[in-house]
């Protein structure tokens, strides 16, 4: 359960502390959500009994590698936090600071996301116990990425991971969160700014392949400033219920962002996706790209909005969802939207939901290719492009493979085929 | 695969039909090792849905008749069995098959065939350099045989790389849809002398056509016209030369209210569709058919 009083027992400065107590006054009037508002619409969140779960840092070990394996051996910095408390970082390349509660993190949280943008992150900001800034000095170019890991294994825990990238000006970095988990119940609900400066290039990928038991509720929030570009990978792979809502502010003349998800739903799991490419000052871009699937009896939500502000002229917005259905009692809903008050725009939206396209398969049978083979064939096709646009290479190739796990299990029944 | 053997595909009788309408009312034909045959018919006439029934295309249904290749039911076989039997089948409209290269398919069909449940490396490898060799037969560069299947191709391209396909699984029966559209005639020329070449050496083909140009090249044993979803004439080479004459005005019902002969699409020429019905008043139409396409 979460509740205002929480606050107090929290390290942080006086002014922070402050902002904690404003912002449970927030979340306490708010109240909780219902799926009757659009934004929660197709979840299970009136299913959520937050007071199931205690808030607590309790800390702990390391989480495992996943599909991060190898990832960290090059990395220009490394953090862990585990269950509500920061438990290692080590940073090994110029150019990047990490920080932390009570040490140098207060004043920044809260700069791309002063409020909100939901409940759960006004509760984030009243309540995250283990904050982590990393700043990237302006023109530093960092050509490893900055990796943080945030594990969760404590069964009922309930925390508030809140990660900030500051991006300097004309700098150049990746930033890759991964979100791992025990196979017991937790309520985590992280909250990501990214700041990103004029002439900056950030990349930043979140790895989320939690337990089957753990709800996630998380939000990404991001600025993007003049001529700057952000490049945003999702990669959803588990937990019950996990929620991830992006948005991305163009607020910089010049600025471009992109953001690629890949989701592959299993069992009982909801998957949700809500996104705002949001464009405030002219000439600015914004390609969206989410591509899953869904096997079992899982689901997967995506909504999408794109609003072009009145002074943005000359915007340029893209927005696709396409969804496989691979087993007949997955199901799958995509609502794209536009809200556009300048007249002086290019948007397009496209989604799909469906299964396996019976032509594509036909064609490779017409070779000779086996059924089952022919589909995961074109299954395995299908997450190519989105794939390719992941702003890490490495886990590009780390979240194929994985892919072609799933795939081999979902129509072979084995590991790997 | 072609061996010295003889193969025989033998359709006989063979009715189909497609979203309730009767498309095939009964065709015969027999196409063995070695042999050409070109089947030949105006638009709606049921030719590529012939060339779709014997593959196995999904959406049809076969409401008689029969097809065995070697005395094997075809029919009753996924079209993966019947490709791994030898058949194959050269689309009139390669479908795109984005993130999957030819080699990773066709390595999971030689596979097969060799009796591996999965390609080995060095299977896959193979393929590759079997689709390279045969890319270059044709004209077709290697980086564009080992893109996806058919994406961001051209229409001659795709053609280009279905002879391509066709080379390295080596069939025993290939079903040519309409190779011919698309390509320019260098290109023509290059698939034609490709699967000629192959003919030589055992491959049987069943081309499907609107133009005759295309047999100049493949130089048919027979030519048959289909017409209302029947063979309603067979004969040699010959026979193309008299479709390129008369168009096939001949074989077409008089229309009932007009009173004159309807001549579609002339042979070889687009101006000659004097009093085509549209489409929509064709009770044959073949659905599955890309209007554009067979109107050349």
């Amino acid at each position: 359960m979460f509740t205002p009083d929480l606050v107090d027992a929290l390290d942080g400065s006086d002014a922070l502390t402050k902002r904690r107590h404003a912002a449970a006054d927030r979340a306490v009037a708010t109240g909780m959500p219902s799926f009757t508002e659009e934004v929660w619409r197709y979840t299970p969140i009136d299913d959520l009994d937050a007071g199931l779960y205690a808030f607590g840092a309790p800390g702990g070990a390391a989480g495992p590698p996943g599909l991060m394996a190898g990832v960290d051996g090059d990395a220009a910095a490394v953090v862990h936090i585990t269950n509500g408390a920061v438990v290692d970082v080590s940073v090994q390349a110029d150019g990047v600071r990490v920080s932390t509660l009570g040490a140098g993190a207060d004043d920044l949280i809260g700069t791309v996301a002063p409020e909100g943008p939901d409940v759960f992150g006004d509760w984030n900001l009243a309540l995250t116990s283990a904050p982590v800034v990393v700043s990237i000095d302006p023109k530093a170019v960092l050509a490893a990425p900055i990796v943080v890991h945030v594990h969760t294994d404590v069964e009922g825990l309930t925390w508030f991971p809140r990660l900030v990238v500051m991006a300097g000006r004309t700098s150049q970095a990746t930033v890759i969160e991964h979100h791992t988990g025990g196979e017991s119940p937790a309520l985590i609900c992280p909250l990501t700014e990214l700041s990103v400066a004029d002439g900056a290039h950030l990349g930043h990928v979140t790895v989320q392949e939690l337990g089957g038991a753990a709800w996630q509720i998380a939000n990404l929030c991001s600025d993007v400033g003049r001529d700057a570009n952000l490049r945003i990978g999702h990669v959803a792979m588990g937990g019950a219920y996990a929620r991830a809502r992006i948005g991305t502010d163009m607020t910089g003349r010049g600025g471009h962002s992109e953001i690629d998800a890949v989701y592959f739903g299993r069992d009982n799991s909801t998957l949700d996706f809500r996104t705002f490419q949001t464009h405030v000052a002219p000439h600015t871009t914004s390609d969206l790209l989410f591509k899953g699937a869904v096997d079992d009896h899982a689901r997967a939500v995506y909504t999408g909005l794109i609003r072009i502000e009145a002074d943005a002229s000359q915007v340029v917005a893209n927005q696709t969802n396409r969804n496989l259905k691979l087993s007949p009692n997955a199901w799958a809903e995509s609502v794209p939207n536009l809200e556009i008050e300048n007249n002086d725009v290019q948007c397009s939206h496209a989604s799909s939901i469906g299964p396996v396209d019976a032509d594509q398969r036909f064609y490779l049978e017409s070779r000779g290719v086996p059924t089952d083979v022919a589909e995961a064939l074109v299954v395995r096709g299908f997450f190519d492009e989105v794939l390719d646009a992941l702003p890490s290479e490495q886990i590009s190739a780390s979240v194929r493979q994985r892919i072609d796990e799933l795939v081999s299990d979902a129509y072979f029944a084995v590991a790997v085929r | 695969m072609n061996g010295n053997s003889t193969h025989t595909l033998r359709i006989e009788g063979l009715c189909a039909s497609a979203g309730g309408q009767d498309i095939l009312q009964g065709v015969n034909l027999e196409v063995s090792s070695g042999r050409v045959h070109a089947v030949m018919g105006p638009n709606g006439s049921g030719k590529s849905t012939l060339a779709h029934v014997v593959m196995g295309r999904p959406g049809y249904e076969v409401t008689g008749g029969s097809v065995t290749l070697d005395g094997v039911d075809v029919l009753s076989l996924a079209p993966w069995e019947r490709a791994q039997a030898g058949l194959f089948l050269a689309m009139q409209h390669p479908t795109e098959v984005p993130g999957v290269s030819a080699a990773q398919a066709l390595a999971e069909a030689l596979a097969l065939r060799a009796g591996d449940d999965i390609p080995s490396v060095e299977q896959l490898e193979r393929t590759r350099g079997l689709l390279e060799a045969e890319a270059a037969a044709v004209g077709l560069t290697a980086e564009l045989v080992a893109r996806p299947l058919n994406v961001d191709m051209s229409g001659g391209e795709k053609k280009r790389n279905e002879t391509v396909q066709l080379a390295v699984l080596q069939p025993r029966i290939a079903i040519l849809d309409e190779i011919d559209s698309g390509l320019d005639i260098d290109a023509l020329r290059a698939c034609a002398n490709r699967i000629e070449a192959l003919t030589e050496a055992g491959l049987g083909v069943l081309a499907i056509t609107h133009f005759t140009r295309v047999l100049e090249y493949l130089r048919p044993d027979e030519v048959h016209v289909i017409v209302d979803g029947r063979i309603v004439d067979s004969g040699g080479p010959e026979l193309a030369d008299a479709l390129e004459e008369d168009g096939y005005a001949p074989y077409l019902p008089e229309e009932p209210d007009v009173g004159v002969a309807v001549s579609i699409g002339g042979i070889g020429s687009s101006l000659a569709a004097e009093a085509g019905p549209s489409p929509a008043e064709d009770p044959f139409a073949d659905p599955w058919a890309d209007p554009l396409d067979e109107l050349g």
